[in-house]
């Protein structure tokens, strides 16, 4: 047990999530061979490399790893306390509409925006909170419930605000809403120039924004009493209200807070000018996408900003995968990965209990020896 | 009273995959495992069931022999998830992974897979697996031809071989749970799994056990769905296997109560879809794409019925923590 104490624990979580990478990366190799062998390479290489060929592409990487931050952070943060996020999606739909709100039909500058898309997630996740806190109803399931009655809200309040839509605005859809260029171009996120110097359209400093929060979470997790006692509740709920912490208003407080990173995604996303919020009846993949970066990083904040860019790049390369192959490849690189963690944590076990092991056998040893001189 | 039919007829139909997948979920989290890969299990089961299908109805046994071959069907389809299942069952019970960790990770895996094998079989692009039309049972396929009425018209809807099933395995897992040494045995490995090893029952295989049945019902209850939705396979649930975690919950990990559960979310979820010709629901003429409110019903009531429910809630004690047999 004494070796685990020189072997920092970052470097241990490090190895093994890259261990896992590796080894998910050549699942996805494996499939790719077994469904075209001629253009696995290929396919392979497109992986590994798109988000690197042009700055174009990098820009891409960086404005998809965004918000797949964000949740990641909601997500992790929510882990630590000891609650399970799955409701990030409904946080996130939230958040971003209600940035769209205050872009398009309260012609705010981008900031005050992305003020509004926190809210709108705080909310959103502090249901859940107040239901598990007040009444012990399982946050899973709330959160479940409130993903699919934040998305169809949304709905309901899209179609019935004219103002909000495309074809209020100069364009014939009437499924999404503007465009922030027609509606409010103030509302689009700054991009300092940087689009021009890299080329492309995608870039803008929500990425930055992003790494920013990472650091305040971290701060607050590791640093602050206020973090300290969100974590001790999440280990042992009844030793914190022994210890005089008030567990209830801190189960709230963390979905409020996983909530507003997640609302802040969605803010970010759909403010970049890119995209526009489309109604559908399926809940939004980048709340879920959060799960696998939380636990690729074990959770750890500034992990989460590499387990996001990651993500983000081998998206991106599995656009590029098309039309050769189906760029659910990649959900399945990324899934094996998470799987393989979890072997790799017993790896790592194995390693640690082998060595104590024979140490401890060394220690008996050079008992036994010096019981035998003593004799 | 044509429309109360139907509605009701539609409320098992949908009813049936959530008991099914909410059946599963009770074995394996009374066993101490949660599942929450029941969603990937779901669209596995699926998967495999309609592939089967559609095989069998292009080499012409499925229209000759309809039922047989939605039977053969239905154990592939519990086999399969059954399979995928272990995946699961290795993850947490051998290696004492986190189970929220391998669940999550199936649950992407699943429709990711799903995607990539229709692809390969049906060609690019053809991302829905067709139900061929000869799976359902009809007043005249079962020989009851001219059968009118209420209860004709309530059986005969919408009715398939997965219904009858589907309350056949509630019985048998009831039966099971509280009527046998194995149920007694799985339910003490999820409260106490250490005095249960100390009088001689094996904690791991009894889980596997557990993972391994809500496998099978997760399977059946993945192709049950894409049954009831009507649309053909494509390559997802729907959330269905989320919400079936939330009717395992709202039925207090019992069978019968899930069994109500079921039917009270897919009675409201029904509602919805009937909505417009229904005379006594308002119709909120003045709010544009109504159906949204109706959407959101079933969530709605599930969530205040939690809340009011909360109190007698009583989750198994040990679910989610991985048995160690050295730890005391």
């Amino acid at each position: 047990m004494k070796k685990r104490a020189t072997m920092p624990k970052g470097a241990l979580n490090l190895t093994a999530s890259l261990v896992s990478i590796l080894a998910g990366l050549l699942v996805g190799f494996i499939l790719l061979m077994i469904f075209n062998f001629d253009k696995a390479l290929y396919g392979f290489g497109n992986i590994v490399l798109t988000g690197l060929r042009t700055p174009d592409r990098v820009a891409k990487v960086l404005y998809t790893a965004a918000p797949l931050l964000m949740t990641g952070l909601s997500v992790g943060f929510a882990f630590k306390t000891g609650l399970f996020n799955i409701g990030a999606s409904g946080q996130y739909t939230v958040g971003a509409v209600l940035a769209l709100v205050g872009a398009i039909l309260w012609q705010l500058p981008w900031y005050a925006c992305i003020l509004l898309g926190m809210i709108g997630g705080a909310v959103w996740g502090a249901i859940p909170g107040i239901c598990k806190a007040l009444f012990n109803v399982n946050e899973v399931i709330t959160s479940i419930m409130f993903n699919w009655i934040g998305l169809f809200s949304a709905n309901l309040f899209l179609y019935n605000s004219p103002r909000m839509l495309a074809n209020a605005w100069g364009a014939i859809n009437k499924d999404r809403t503007a465009a922030l260029d027609k509606a409010n171009p103030s509302a689009i996120l700054p991009k300092l120039g940087m689009d021009k110097a890299m080329g492309s359209n995608y870039m803008n400093i929500s990425i930055f924004i992003a790494i920013i929060a990472a650091f305040v979470m971290w701060y607050v997790l590791q640093k602050t009493t206020f973090g300290y006692e969100l974590k001790a509740c999440g280990y042992n709920r009844n030793a914190s209200r022994y210890a005089g912490i008030n567990d209830k208003r801190n189960i709230v407080l963390s979905m409020v807070i996983a909530g507003a990173l997640s609302g802040l995604g969605g803010a970010l996303y759909y403010l970049s000018g890119t995209g526009q919020f489309t109604m559908g009846k399926q809940l939004l993949s980048m709340g879920f996408n959060g799960i696998p970066i939380a636990l690729l990083a074990a959770s750890h904040p500034l992990g989460t900003i590499l387990s996001a860019l990651f993500i983000g790049y081998i998206q991106v390369g599995g656009e590029a995968l098309q039309p050769e192959f189906a760029k659910e490849i990649i959900d399945i690189i990324i899934a094996a990965i998470i799987y393989l963690s979890a072997f790799s944590l017993l790896m790592r076990e194995l390693i640690l209990r082998g060595r104590s092991r024979r140490r401890q056998a060394e220690e008996e040893k050079s008992r036994q020896a010096a019981d035998t001189v003593e004799e | 009273m044509n429309i109360l039919a139907d509605i009701l007829s539609a409320t098992l139909l949908f009813a049936v995959p959530l008991l099914l997948v909410a059946l599963g979920g009770m074995f394996s989290e009374r066993s101490g495992i949660i599942n929450i890969a029941l969603e990937g299990i779901m669209v596995i089961g699926a998967l495999i069931s309609t592939l089967l299908l559609r095989a069998f109805d292009l080499s012409g046994f499925g229209p000759a022999n309809p039922q047989l071959a939605v039977l053969i069907a239905v154990l592939a389809a519990g086999l399969s998830g059954m399979l995928y299942s272990l995946l699961l069952a290795f993850a947490s019970i051998n290696l004492k992974a986190d189970q929220t960790i391998g669940g999550t990770a199936l649950n992407m895996l699943a429709p990711a897979f799903a995607v990539v094998l229709t692809w390969a079989i049906q060609g690019q692009g053809n991302t829905t697996i067709l139900i061929p039309g000869w799976v359902r049972i009809t007043a005249e396929n079962a020989g009851l031809a001219g059968a009118e009425g209420f209860f004709a018209r309530l059986v005969f809807k919408s009715l398939y071989l997965t219904t009858p099933i589907a309350l056949v395995l509630m019985a048998v897992s009831s039966f099971i749970m509280y009527k046998t040494r194995l149920g007694l045995r799985l339910r003490s490995c999820g409260e106490h799994p250490q005095a249960a090893d100390s009088v001689g029952i094996n904690v791991y295989r009894m889980r596997y056990i557990g993972v391994l049945i809500s496998g099978f019902l997760g399977g059946v209850g993945g192709l049950a769905f894409t049954l009831a939705a009507g649309s053909g396979f494509q390559s997802q649930v729907a959330g269905y296997g989320f919400l079936a975690l939330a009717v395992m919950i709202f039925g207090n990990w019992k069978p019968l109560n899930i069994f109500g559960a079921a039917l009270f979310f897919a009675f409201f979820k029904i509602i919805g879809s009937y909505s417009g010709s229904i005379p006594f629901l308002p119709d909120f003429k003045e709010i544009r794409s109504s159906e949204y409110i109706y959407l959101m019903l079933p969530y709605i009531v599930t969530m205040i019925v939690l809340i009011l429910t909360s109190k007698k809630s009583r989750a198994p004690k040990a679910e989610g923590i991985p048995y160690d047999k050295g730890a005391r």
